[in-house]
């Protein structure tokens, strides 16, 4: 038997959902995972442009990235708590695409505020340790968690029984993965190249949308 | 035929870089948080090293029977921003290295207040200890990033006769150093007579950008190089630029000043050119699109 011990990303199911997930009939397991694919590729994507934007005020010394990395890292420890928390309560497409949109919105102030959000912190917090810190998770955090909330989620869209549970998380956690390593080169090597970064992260926010659109269409059925 | 060329070219770009590496002493190696620092030593040349694989760039050197030298050429070509502005009382230098510029300056203008920026605190340490680099009342180091520098310095309503750009090791650029936004935030810190002057690069298709960064941001520009050197430097300042003739006069004033430190202040003018040589359709670089890196092959 499997116990929530043996497969830590999937412990926040409990048994009792386990039990009556043979009943549910798993709709387009290929759209869950181009939509993991989707939240990989952006979250990294995000988190490189992170150090191009707080550079103008906080440098680009290691603290920055420093500050970046684990506030990325602590959003998304959050969203996989909250993300397996929801999954809970009767998880359905629909409600995972509004996830997508939700994640979008969050990511708006990136693009519209964060001189604003830099210019308060700069002026407030000599320390540009701190300063990076505090930016970040004025910026990243929100977005992040939100598209952290994703991973575990799917994983629970996903799952028939508790046999394949771990299979179904490996090949999510590889679509995903594979987004991010994705996400990372190409915005490292061409998009910042080819475009200015608030076309990047407005093109993210239009592909966020236009992934959790899709969700909701497919996934309309289920709110009958 | 051919390859006597060949055979010549490699020896020309073997006397720019310097002696062959077994030719050197290597008297002080560390690792600091942003590159391998090394202090190399050839006859009466000491030299600090940023030491690369690929290959060495030599920041700053000093001749140690001549401690007054300027060895470098862009060192020397620096100091033509005495032609805009030849009675500083504020000068700021973004990149110390071996501290050359200044001592030289403090020595040149004992009044003026010098604030030095370095990222990177083993530098300053390295300048101290081999390359007799002192701090004083009037000379003042801060380590800190150099954007992060002049926002404070805006804050603080600092402003400066002349500002010397340094900051590019040739390997890696700080690209937040490079923006049209950044060089804004230079220009406010200049006084209404004041001077800036940037040690950029001549090749490859960041020359482009880079003149159309400054561009877009001080107007016209002399613009620097000398044969025999592979720099260019940017001089400009809010203040029309001087003619040729008024550029030579005043050299001639300075040359006897200038001579000590083995800067030929007369040669200068005549390369300082105010031409457009560079392709104008590029875009400026911006804190939303500096791929300055990318764009250095």
């Amino acid at each position: 038997m499997y116990t929530a011990a043996d497969h830590p990303e999937i412990g926040i199911m409990s048994s009792a959902a386990v039990n009556v997930l043979p009943t549910r009939t798993i709709t387009s397991p290929g759209l869950v995972m181009s939509l993991a694919f989707t939240s990989g590729f952006i979250i990294m994507s995000v988190e490189l442009l992170g150090g191009r934007i707080l550079a103008p005020y906080f440098g680009s010394s290691i603290y920055v990235w420093g500050s970046i990395i684990s506030i990325f890292m602590v959003a998304l420890s959050t969203g996989y708590l909250i993300g397996g928390k929801l999954s809970l309560r009767n998880p359905d497409l629909f409600k995972f695409g509004t996830f997508f949109l939700v994640a979008a919105i969050a990511l708006l102030p990136i693009v519209f505020f964060s001189d604003l959000a830099m210019e308060s912190v700069f002026t407030r917090i000599e320390d540009p340790r701190y300063g990076s810190l505090i930016a970040s998770t004025l910026l990243f955090f929100v977005p992040t968690a939100i598209l952290g909330m994703i991973a575990p989620y799917s994983v629970r869209l996903m799952v028939e029984n508790a046999g394949h549970s771990g299979q179904v998380a490996g090949g999510l956690y590889f679509v995903s993965t594979l987004g991010s390593a994705l996400g990372t080169l190409l915005t490292s090597f061409y998009l910042v190249l080819w475009f200015e970064m608030n076309t990047i992260v407005i093109s993210m926010i239009l592909a966020l949308g236009v992934a959790g659109m899709t969700a909701l269409w497919v996934g309309r059925k289920s709110l009958r | 035929m051919s390859r006597s060329v060949v055979t010549a070219a490699i020896l020309a770009w073997l006397t720019l870089l310097g002696q062959p590496a077994q030719a050197d002493s290597v008297i002080h190696k560390e690792k600091s948080l942003y590159r391998n620092i090394e202090v190399r030593e050839a006859r009466d040349r000491r030299c600090l090293v940023f030491a690369m694989r690929r290959r060495d760039s030599r920041q700053s050197c000093i001749n140690l029977d001549r401690p007054q030298e300027v060895v470098f050429p862009y060192t020397k070509m620096t100091f033509a921003a005495l032609l805009l502005q030849d009675n500083p009382a504020s000068i700021l230098i973004v990149g110390l290295g071996g501290g050359t510029l200044p001592k030289t300056l403090s020595q040149l203008f004992p009044s003026a207040v010098i604030d030095v920026v370095e990222i990177d605190a083993a530098v300053y340490r390295v300048a101290q200890q081999f390359f007799k680099f002192k701090e004083s009342d009037q000379v003042k180091v801060s380590i800190a990033d150099a954007r992060v520098f002049i926002k404070r310095a805006q804050i603080r309503k600092n402003s400066y006769d002349i500002i010397i750009l340094d900051a590019f090791t040739g390997e890696y650029i700080p690209e937040h150093l490079m923006t049209k936004e950044f060089l804004e935030e230079v220009r406010s810190l200049l006084t209404s007579t004041g001077v800036v002057v940037a040690n950029t690069f001549s090749s490859s298709k960041l020359y482009n950008y880079e003149s159309v960064t400054y561009r877009s941001v001080f107007g016209n520009f002399f613009n620097f190089k000398m044969p025999l050197t592979g720099n260019r430097v940017i001089i400009s300042g809010p203040q029309p630029l001087p003619s040729r003739a008024i550029l030579a006069g005043r050299a001639k004033r300075l040359a006897n000043r200038l001579a000590p430190y083995y800067i030929n202040i007369e040669d200068f003018p005549r390369y300082m050119a105010t031409t457009r040589d560079w392709d104008e359709t590029v875009r400026p670089m911006t804190d939303q699109y500096a791929p300055a890196n990318l764009l250095k092959h």
